[in-house]
C-alpha cells in the first residue's frame, strides 16, 4: 500500500462503511479503530507470562529433580547450593560435604542433561512438524532416532568402544556418527514419503518414517547379532544413560544443543510463512527449500546429539508441542521456545518419576514416556484425523 | 511505506516474450506473448488445462522462465525474491488455510518482503497491516481465525494479505471461483477500486466469462498453450473465437460494460 492516497478518489465506488478519505493516511490505524476493540490486537508473539511460565517450569524441574531420590534432601538447601553455583553468590545449604557431592557429582549433571535431551527432543518435534507441515512428524516417527540408534550401535559394535563393560562417558565420534545417521534416516523418509508424487500427503511422511524405522532397526539388530560382546553397551545405552550421566556427557551434548536452538529458533518466523504453503512462501520472497532443509539439519543435529547422550527417548517431540499449540498458540513463534523450556522441564520430571516410581529400581526413563506417549498419540490422531486424509 | 517500483511513464507493468514451460515433460506454454500496460486490468481466459494458471505463476516468480519475463522494465530473473516480493503479489486459486492462525497473523505475513530475514515484524509493519485491514472492511476480524471465516470473508483476507505485500502488480487465480454471485461482484469491485486508488495492475485469469468481460480491460484468450485471441473482451468474447477454442456454444449479447456469454443448448 502506498501510505498517500492519490487525490482522485471515485466517491461513489465506495465499498466500505467507513468515510471515504479516512482509510489512507500512515499510522491512522490505531486512532481510528472504534474505542469497543482495545486493545489493540497485537501480532503472534510469545506472551511474557508464557516465557516465565516456562522458565519456573525449567527451576521447578531442576530443584526437584536434584531434590528427589534415594537420599532426599530438602528443596531448600538444594536451591540454596544450586545457586552457590553463580559466582560470588554464598548460601549455608547446611548440607553435608557428602550431600553436596551428591548434589553437584551425580544428581545435578542428570538433571541438566535430561533438561537439554528433553528440550532438544521437543524443539526438534516442533521443528519438524512445522518443517514438513504434518502435525504427527517427530524424531522418531521420521526415523531420525532409529538412524542415530544404528549408527551409535555400528561406533559401538564395530569400533569396540565400551567392550570391556558398561559405556562411561560418550566418546566424542557418538555423536557425530549419531548426526549422520539422522540425516541419512531423514533424507531416506523424505524421498520415500515423496515417492507417491507431488501430492506428499501427511500420511505418507510417516508412513515412510514407520518404514524407514523399521528398516534401520533391522540394520542394527543385525549388527548386534554379529557383535554378540556388544549388546550389554548398547543396551544400557539404549535404555537411557540419564542414569549415569556426568559433567562429561553434558559437555559434549551442549554445543550441538546450542548451535541447534540457535538455528532453529532464529527460523521460528519462517516457519510460520512456510505453514501457508510454499509457492507462497516463495512469493513472499523465501527460499521454501533452502530454510527446509537446514532447519531438517538443525532439528536432526539436535536429535542425534540426544540420542547419542541418553538412548531412546520417545515421544517427547509429539507431546509437549502439541501441549504447547494447544494452551499458548499456534504460531511457530510460540511454540518452538516453549516447546524448548517445557520440554526441558517435562523429561526432567519424567525422570524423576522414573526413578522414584519402583523405588529402589529404576525404570528406564523411555518406558515412563512412551507410556505417557501412546495415549496421547492417539489424541493427536483424533484432533489431526483432518489434515491427513 | 513501499518503495515505488520503478515504473518509468511507457514502461509495461509486464511484459512475456516467448515464454515456454514444461512440466513433467508435458509442454504447458509453447511461446506465449503477453503485455500488460501499468495501471491496466487483464484477464487470461482458455478452456482447463490451457496454461492459464502456468502463465500466472511464471509472471510471479514461482516458475523459473529465464528471460522471458521482464517487470517494469527489469527482467525478472534478475531481480532478487524480496525484491520481486514487493513487485508482484499473488493470490493464488485456493491458498493454503494453515489451522489456527488469525486474520491479523496471517495478513501480516504479507510484510515478509520487509522484515529482514530471521527478523521479526516492526510497528510499522503492524500499522501497514492494520490499514489494509481497515480499507477492507476486515476491521473486526484481527482475532478470528482464518479457518472459521465465510467464503468472502476469506477471500477479502487473502486480498488483503496481497495488499500487504505493497506490490504495485496483483496476480489473481481465479479470484471468484469460490464465491457466489454476490460476492462474486463484491470481490471484483474491491479489486478495480483498489486499482483506481493505488494504481496497481490486475492479471487475472477467471472462468467466468461474462464477469471477466466486465472488469477487464483487455482479454487475452489461450488454448493448448499458446495465445490464440487477445484484445478488448468485445474482441475476444465472440461466438466463433469460443466456439473454436472452448467447444462451446454461446449466444454473446451486449452487457453494460463487456458483452455477455450466455451458454445455450446445442441445435441437433
Amino acid at each position: 500500500m502506498t501510505s498517500t492516497p492519490p487525490p482522485s478518489r471515485p466517491a461513489g465506488l465506495r465499498f466500505g462503511t467507513r468515510p471515504a478519505g479516512s482509510s489512507g493516511s500512515a499510522g491512522l490505524s490505531s486512532e481510528a479503530r472504534p474505542a469497543g476493540l482495545s486493545p489493540e490486537p497485537r501480532p503472534a508473539g510469545l506472551r511474557k507470562r508464557w516465557l516465565v511460565a516456562g522458565v519456573v517450569a525449567v527451576l521447578v524441574a531442576l530443584v526437584a529433580g536434584v531434590s528427589l531420590g534415594p537420599v532426599s534432601l530438602p528443596p531448600g538447601s538444594v536451591s540454596a547450593e544450586l545457586l552457590n553455583l553463580i559466582p560470588g553468590v554464598h548460601l549455608d545449604s547446611e548440607l553435608s560435604e557428602r550431600e553436596i557431592a551428591i548434589v553437584i557429582e551425580l544428581r545435578l549433571p542428570r538433571v541438566v542433561l535430561g533438561l537439554l535431551v528433553g528440550g532438544l527432543l521437543a524443539l526438534a518435534g516442533g521443528c519438524y512438524q512445522g518443517v514438513f507441515r504434518n502435525p504427527l512428524a517427530d524424531p522418531y516417527l521420521l526415523g531420525v532416532a532409529a538412524g542415530a540408534g544404528l549408527a551409535v550401535t555400528a561406533v559401538i559394535a564395530l569400533g569396540g568402544v565400551g567392550r570391556q563393560g558398561a559405556l562411561t562417558g560418550l566418546p566424542v565420534t557418538i555423536p557425530l556418527a549419531a548426526f549422520a545417521g539422522s540425516l541419512l534416516a531423514v533424507t531416506m523418509t523424505y524421498v520415500l514419503g515423496a515417492a507417491g508424487g507431488r501430492s506428499r500427503s501427511p500420511a505418507m511422511l510417516i508412513l515412510a518414517g514407520v518404514a524407514v524405522s523399521a528398516f534401520l532397526s533391522a540394520g542394527q539388530t543385525y549388527l548386534l547379532q554379529r557383535h554378540a560382546d556388544s549388546i550389554q553397551p548398547v543396551y544400557s545405552w539404549l535404555l537411557g544413560r540419564l542414569a549415569t550421566a556426568g559433567w562429561h556427557d553434558v559437555l559434549l551434548v551442549l554445543p550441538y544443543a546450542v548451535l541447534t536452538t540457535v538455528v532453529v529458533l532464529l527460523h521460528r518466523r519462517e516457519l510460520d510463512v512456510l505453514a501457508v504453503g510454499d509457492d507462497e512462501a516463495r512469493s513472499l520472497g523465501l527460499h521454501p527449500q533452502r530454510s527446509r532443509y537446514l532447519l531438517i539439519a538443525a532439528a536432526s543435529l539436535g536429535t542425534a546429539a540426544a540420542v547419542s547422550a541418553t538412548g531412546l527417548i520417545g515421544f517427547v517431540g509429539i507431546i509437549v508441542p502439541h501441549t504447547v499449540r494447544l494452551l499458548a498458540g499456534s504460531s511457530y513463534r510460540v511454540i518452538l521456545p516453549l516447546s524448548l523450556l517445557f520440554g526441558a522441564a517435562f523429561l526432567a520430571l519424567t525422570d524423576v518419576v522414573a526413578r522414584t516410581a519402583a523405588a529402589p529400581a529404576e525404570v528406564p526413563i523411555g518406558v515412563v514416556t512412551a507410556l505417557l506417549g501412546g495415549p496421547f498419540f492417539v489424541l493427536v490422531l483424533r484432533t489431526a484425523r483432518r489434515v491427513l486424509t | 511505506m513501499s518503495p515505488e517500483p520503478v515504473t518509468g511513464a511507457g514502461v509495461p507493468a509486464v511484459e512475456v516474450r516467448e515464454l515456454h514451460v514444461s512440466l513433467d515433460g508435458t509442454r504447458i506454454l509453447a511461446g506465449v506473448d503477453l503485455t500488460v500496460a501499468a495501471g491496466e486490468w487483464v484477464t487470461v481466459i482458455g478452456p482447463n488445462g490451457a496454461g492459464k494458471s502456468t502463465l500466472l505463476r511464471a509472471v510471479g516468480g514461482l516458475l523459473p522462465a529465464p528471460g522471458a519475463i521482464t517487470l517494469f522494465g527489469t527482467p525478472s530473473a534478475a531481480l532478487r525474491r524480496r525484491d520481486r516480493a514487493r513487485v508482484v503479489a499473488t493470490v493464488a486459486q485456493s491458498p493454503v488455510v494453515p489451522p489456527g492462525m488469525s486474520v491479523l497473523d496471517y495478513v501480516l505475513l504479507g510484510r515478509t518482503p520487509y522484515i529482514p530475514p530471521l527478523g521479526r515484524e516492526s510497528a510499522a509493519d503492524v500499522a501497514a497491516v492494520h490499514e489494509v485491514l481497515d480499507r477492507l472492511d476486515l476491521t473486526g476480524f484481527h482475532r478470528r481465525e482464518l479457518a472459521t471465516l465465510s467464503g468472502g470473508e476469506r477471500q477479502r483476507v487473502f486480498l488483503a494479505r496481497a495488499l500487504a505485500q505493497g506490490a504495485t502488480l496483483l496476480l489473481l487465480d481465479e479470484p471468484t471461483s469460490a464465491l457466489d454471485i454476490g460476492h462474486q461482484q463484491e470481490v471484483l469491485e474491491l479489486v478495480d477500486q483498489l486499482r483506481r486508488e493505488h494504481g496497481l495492475t490486475v492479471l487475472a485469469t477467471m472462468h467466468d466469462l461474462s464477469l471477466a468481460g466486465e472488469y477487464a480491460d483487455r482479454m487475452v484468450l489461450i488454448a493448448d498453450g499458446r495465445v490464440v485471441a487477445s484484445g478488448t473482451p468485445h474482441e475476444v468474447l465472440t461466438e466463433h473465437l469460443l466456439a473454436t477454442h472452448y467447444r462451446a456454444s454461446v449466444r454473446v449479447v451486449p452487457g453494460a460494460h463487456g458483452p455477455l456469454v450466455v451458454p445455450v443448448r446445442p441445435r441437433p
